[in-house]
This record gives structure tokens, sequence and C-alpha cells, in this order.
């Protein structure tokens, strides 16, 4: 009987016969679906823009730096000062096996003091200047232009005076169209070869686009900090648990630096995981409230065309009842009822599912260069969409069985006698 | 073509029992063109709407060409009024949304007559009654003569053995009502077998046979002299 194409014209000759009927049945449903599409679309927009945020960071990585002591220990007063030092990172290495990667870095300009000046010809400016290990960049990929490179493992090894330089660098110290690559600038008294330029990323921590790289080994050199480590980037490996890691990176610093395992001051820390995890449960949540609120408005939409349909087969009576005298059996009018019920939810969701879309495009075409706001390519994803369809169809039949049964409750006599 | 035995029928009315019919015999051969008649409330419908299996018997004994109705459920009831039975109602029944050529077709289309055939056999049914020029017009743009013989058409069109006209020009004024009678004559001079429920006497004597009912019997049951409509058109 549904694949009669008899079936569907005569249903639709029904459902158009009454259109403000019909509209408003649509309409229920439509709206419904539209909430739920647009809706779960947002959510998956801000979850892709959270996602993009934190791309260029490793999701399980953490940020470790020392402060002053807060509680006095094995002889030592409080409010002594702790220093990192390079070899930490070996130790961490071989006592958390957990761990990664680990990239100690030393920066000047950033947490404080005064940023070196970099000069080049005549245009001068201040900017951030860190000593780092190529590794640094398994934990924030850093996107260089091409032409260029980012600090490797020779340029340690000799300390080299290369640097990488951010694009805003470029814009402010080079002409436009001149490649820096390859050129000298210098940074405070010593001259330095540019290497690369690092495209700006969103969500790069405190780092910006103005950013100078060099070797950790010549940072050493250029402002005399010998062993001593800024702070530690580290990361975990994707199946650690990277609270756990962190309390263990705290406990082994405290030991190594004779610091109260109970001292919270001393060792500070930013867990990006931990972050993560909690950004991601926002987003999963909105998609979850979304979903409920989408298909409570669905369920809402459908017992109305359940009860449209009730009044429509009252009103319908007698012409059920000629049906029924000219041959229709019970089941090919209960079958009607249904189709067109299933027909009418599935209209109205269609045309549901094509307006949340136009929505949704229209809004990403306002967010396209929106940079600081995360949200990012807002869709819906299709075993929604078909799901969405299919508790449609399910809940149409089920709500057409009503009106269905109360049609042919009735015997064919009656309902030719109905006014 | 009918042959009913002992019929009885009641309606229950709350804790009352309406006896309605009471024992009606009663055999149509084929071609029979049967007025039934009586006064107001003597089951006259009731009758014929057993007859098109609208209703149910209590007890007694119905047989359609050769055919015992008995155990009728809704689905066969519906088969067998499809393939044996088409009504003309008073108020002709007409589907409002549906065109004249619609209407026509709809006992085809529970056939599973293809649209195509369907269209065709419709359109040859409406000429046949003089409309095949109103086939694309809606109920609501004819006059009421029109609608019933839209009307007639539809039960036409499925090629039944049985017409059952329950007051086919109870709602006409007397020209349009001999117009409608005088095609129902047609009908009947092809073959066709008709019972046609009436309170008027000039439509019942247009008929062969006038079966009277009283309280639920038949009290008279005569052969007329068939009035010709066309002596009155
Ligand atoms: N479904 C029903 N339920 C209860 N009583 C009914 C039902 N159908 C008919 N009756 C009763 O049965 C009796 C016969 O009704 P029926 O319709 O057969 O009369 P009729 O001869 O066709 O009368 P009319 O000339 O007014 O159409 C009436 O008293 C009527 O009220
Ligand atoms: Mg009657």
């Amino acid at each position: 009987m549904i694949f009669r194409r008899d079936t569907w014209s005569e249903i639709l000759s029904s459902v158009t016969k009454n259109k403000a009927r019909t509209t408003i049945t649509v309409i229920g449903v439509l709206w419904g679906i539209f909430i739920y599409i647009t809706l779960s679309g947002a959510a998956k927009g801000l979850d892709n823009g959270f996602e993009r945020q934190f791309e260029r960071v490793a999701m399980n990585s953490m940020f470790v730096w020392t402060q002053q002591t807060s509680v006095p220990y094995k002889g030592f007063k409080t409010g002594r000062f702790i220093q990192l030092k390079l070899n930490d990172v070996r130790t961490l290495k071989t006592k958390i096996p957990e761990i990664q990667y680990v990239a100690p870095r030393n920066a000047k300009g950033v947490f404080g003091g005064d940023a070196p000046t970099i000069t080049k010809d005549l245009k001068h400016g201040k900017y951030n200047v860190y000593g780092d290990f190529p590794v640094v960049v398994k934990i924030a990929t850093k996107d260089i232009y091409d032409g260029g490179r980012f600090l490797n493992e020779e340029d340690i090894k000799h300390d080299r005076k290369v640097c990488v330089i951010g694009e805003r660098t470029q814009r402010e110290l080079f002409n436009k169209n001149e490649n820096p690559v390859g050129q000298f600038i210098k940074i405070d008294n010593s001259y330095f070869q540019v290497i690369g330029v690092h495209k700006f990323v969103q969500g790069g921590g405190f780092e910006d686009d103005g950013d100078i790289y060099i070797p950790f080994t010549t940072f050493r050199k250029l402002y005399n900090t010998g062993e001593n480590v800024g702070w530690l980037a580290i990361a975990a490996y994707n199946d650690a648990d990277v609270i756990e890691v962190e309390k263990k990176v705290k406990t082994v610093l405290k030991d190594i630096h004779s610091v109260a395992q109970e001292d919270e001051r001393a060792i500070g820390s930013f867990n990006l995981g931990e972050i993560f995890n909690k950004v991601q449960g926002f987003s999963k949540g909105l998609t979850f409230l979304s979903l409920v609120v989408g298909i409570a408005t669905i369920f809402a939409g459908v017992i109305g065309i359940g009860n449209i349909l009730l009044i429509s087969v009252k009103e319908r009576t007698r012409e059920l009842g000629v049906r029924r005298a000219l041959g229709a059996t019970p089941n090919e009018v209960k079958g009607q009822i249904i189709l067109e019920s299933v027909f009418l939810t599935l209209v109205s969701g269609v045309l549901g599912i094509i307006l949340g879309a136009l929505v949704l495009a229209g809004i990403n075409a306002a967010t396209q260069d929106v940079t600081d706001f995360p949200y990012t390519n807002p869709t819906v994803p299709i075993p929604y969409i078909v799901g969405a369809l299919l508790i449609m169809i399910i809940l149409g039949t089920l709500i057409g069985l009503i009106p269905a049964q109360r049609a042919v409750s009735i015997k064919p006599i009656d309902a030719l006698r109905e006014e | 073509m009918i042959a009913i035995k002992d019929l009885h029928k009641s309606y229950k009315m709350g804790s009352n029992v309406l006896h309605v019919l009471k024992g009606i015999n009663f055999n149509v051969e084929e071609g029979e063109m049967v007025a039934i008649m009586g006064s107001s409330g003597s089951g006259k419908s009731t009758l014929l709407n057993i007859v098109g299996m609208l209703d149910l018997l209590d007890t007694g004994s119905y047989t359609l060409d050769g055919v015992p109705i008995v155990n009728l459920n809704e689905t066969k009831a519906a088969k067998y009024r499809n393939k044996f039975l088409g009504f003309i109602f008073q108020s002709f029944n007409l589907i409002n949304y549906k065109t004249a050529l619609e209407n026509v077709a709809l006992p085809l289309y529970y056939q599973r007559v293809p649209k195509k055939e369907r269209d065709e056999k419709a359109l040859q049914y409406l000429t046949k009654v003089g409309l095949a020029n109103w086939a694309t017009h809606l109920p609501s743009e004819l006059s009421g003569g029109q609608k019933q013989r839209v009307a007639i058409a539809r039960a036409l069109a499925a090629q039944p053995k049985v017409l059952l006209a329950d007051e086919p020009t109870g709602a006409l004024d007397s020209t349009t009502s001999y117009e409608v009678m005088q095609l129902l004559q047609e009908i009947n001079d092809e073959g066709k077998t008709l019972l046609v429920v009436t309170h008027e006497e000039d439509i019942a004597n247009m008929c062969k046979r006038i079966v009277q009912l009283k309280d639920g019997i038949i009290i008279e049951d005569k052969k007329v002299n068939q009035v010709r409509a066309s002596e009155y058109v």
C-alpha cells in the first residue's frame, strides 16, 4: 500500500484540501525540528569552535612553573624562591613514564620584565623572546610560512644565532613584499638570522603573533641563564590521566627542590587537559540539551498532528463512511489516516530541516570572520538528521494510530448517518 | 439475485430493544427494479442497509448472487460491497474535495484499477449520465440533479450486480426526480438489478414491483406496470 503511487496521490489530495488545517499542523512539527536542528547545529558549532581553539595545543598538556615556598621545610624558611633546572627534565622523564614530551622554556618579556628591543635597519620595537628546544612544537604546534623552518637540533647544538619571528614582527619591522628569511635582525645587541616566520593562531595561550623564538642554548648564552629554566611545557601520552600526571610532576619537582609536599604555592601549574575536558563537557551538555529540547518539541508537534488528525477524522466521518460503502476496507482507511500523519510529519520535518540548515548557514556566514568567538562550521551530523526523521516517522505512525482506530471504530452505516 | 429468509433486526437503545425488522422474506431476481415503500420508521432503510452489508442482520439468512452472506467481518463486507453493490444516497454523499471524475473513479481505486484505466472508465460512466463536460467540476459546482447523476455514475463504475438507492429523489424537485428516474430505468433496461427506497407513489410506480413495509414486516408485494419517466420529462 505504501508503495502505490495512487495511495500517495490520494493522501496528497486529502491533505491539500484543507490548506489552513494542513499548514497549522505542519507548523507544529516544523518548529520542533527547526529548533532541534538549529540548537544542535549551534552546539556543534561551539564544539568545533572550542576544538579549533585547542587544536594547536596538545590536549593533554600542562605548564609548570615555580614560585616562592609557603611552608618551611628541611631547615629552609618560607618565601624561598624555587628555580627549575635543566636537569629536572631528565628526572621527570625517568620518574614519570606517562610523560611524552617535556620542553624546558625560557622567555624574556613575558612574565614581567622588559621585553628585548629588536632592531631591523631603522625600525625597532619590543617583542618577547623565547629560548626554546625544537620539541616545543610537539606540545604547541607552530605553523611556519613556506620557505622558512622552526628551530632544530643543530641550532641547539651549535648555539646558532637564528630566530623564528612572528608575522606581526615581520609586518612591523620589514617592508611589504620583503622576504625576512635569511635576513638579520638585532635582538638587544646581537644579530640573529631569521629562519622562519610563524603564523598567528588562535588559542596559543599567552603567546602571540609578535613572539620571537631562538634556540634555548643561544638564549642561555645571551642572557646568562645557565641551567635555569623559566617553566616547563609537558605533554602526557594520549591515554594518560593528565590530572594524575600533573600531581606526579609536582611531587617529583618538590622532591628535587626540597619543598614540602603539602606546599601548594611553591610550584604552579596550568593544566590544559583539565580545562579542555571542562569545555568539552560544556559543549557535550549543550548538545545533550539541544537533543532533549529538540526531541521534546518534535514530540509536542507530532502530538499536535495527532490532535488535528483526530479532529479531522471526526469531521470526515461521513467521507470515510462513503469510502467504506464504496469498498474501502478498515485497513485501507486506517492506512490512509496513518500515512496522512506520517506524510504531514515528514513534510514538516523536511521543511524544518531545510529552514534550520538555512539559519545555520546564515550564522556560519555571519561568524566566518569572527575569530575571537569559538564558533566554527555549525553542522548537524547526518545520523542526527536521519535519527530525527526516523523518530518522526515512528511518532507519526504511532500518533496516527489513534485517529485511524477512531475512524474505523464507527460502523460505516453510522458514519454515513453522521451530519 | 437476492434471497432473504426470515430476517430479524433489532436495535438496542439503552435498556430498550427496538425490534425493527420482524421476519422479512424477500427475493429479488436479476433484472428486477423494486420499490420499497412504507411510512417513516417502518424499517426501509434498515432493510436496504442489510442488503447493502452496511449493517448486520440478527437472525435469518441472506444470499446474494448465490453467495451466502455469513460471518461478515468489516473487511469481507467491504470487499463484497466493492464487488457486488452500488449505493445511491438521498444526500448524494459525493466527496466534496474531489472532482466529479475522481468521485466516480473512487470505487475503482479500491479495486486497485490503474489510474489511467480508472479515469477512462469513470469518464465513460460520466458520459453515460450525460455529464462528460462536468468531469473536472467539484460537487459544489453542480446542481442537485447533477450531483445525483454523478453518484449514479459512481455506483455503476465498479459494475456491481445490484444498485441500492435510498430515496434517490428525496432531495430533488419533481422534474429533476423524473430525470434521475429515467436514468435509473435506462440502467435497469440494460439488465441491472435495482432496489429503490422511496416515499413517493409516482416514483414507486416507475419501478416494476412495489414492496410495502409496515412495522417491520412486508404487508404487500406486487408487480406493477412500469410508468416510463420519459413521459414526464
Ligand atoms: N442505528 C440505529 N440505532 C437505533 N435505532 C435505529 C438505528 N437505525 C434505525 N433505527 C430505528 O429503526 C427504525 C427504522 O429505521 P429506518 O431508518 O429503517 O426507517 P425508514 O423506514 O428508513 O424511515 P424513513 O422513511 O424515515 O427513512 C426507526 O425507528 C429508527 O429510529
Ligand atoms: Mg430511511
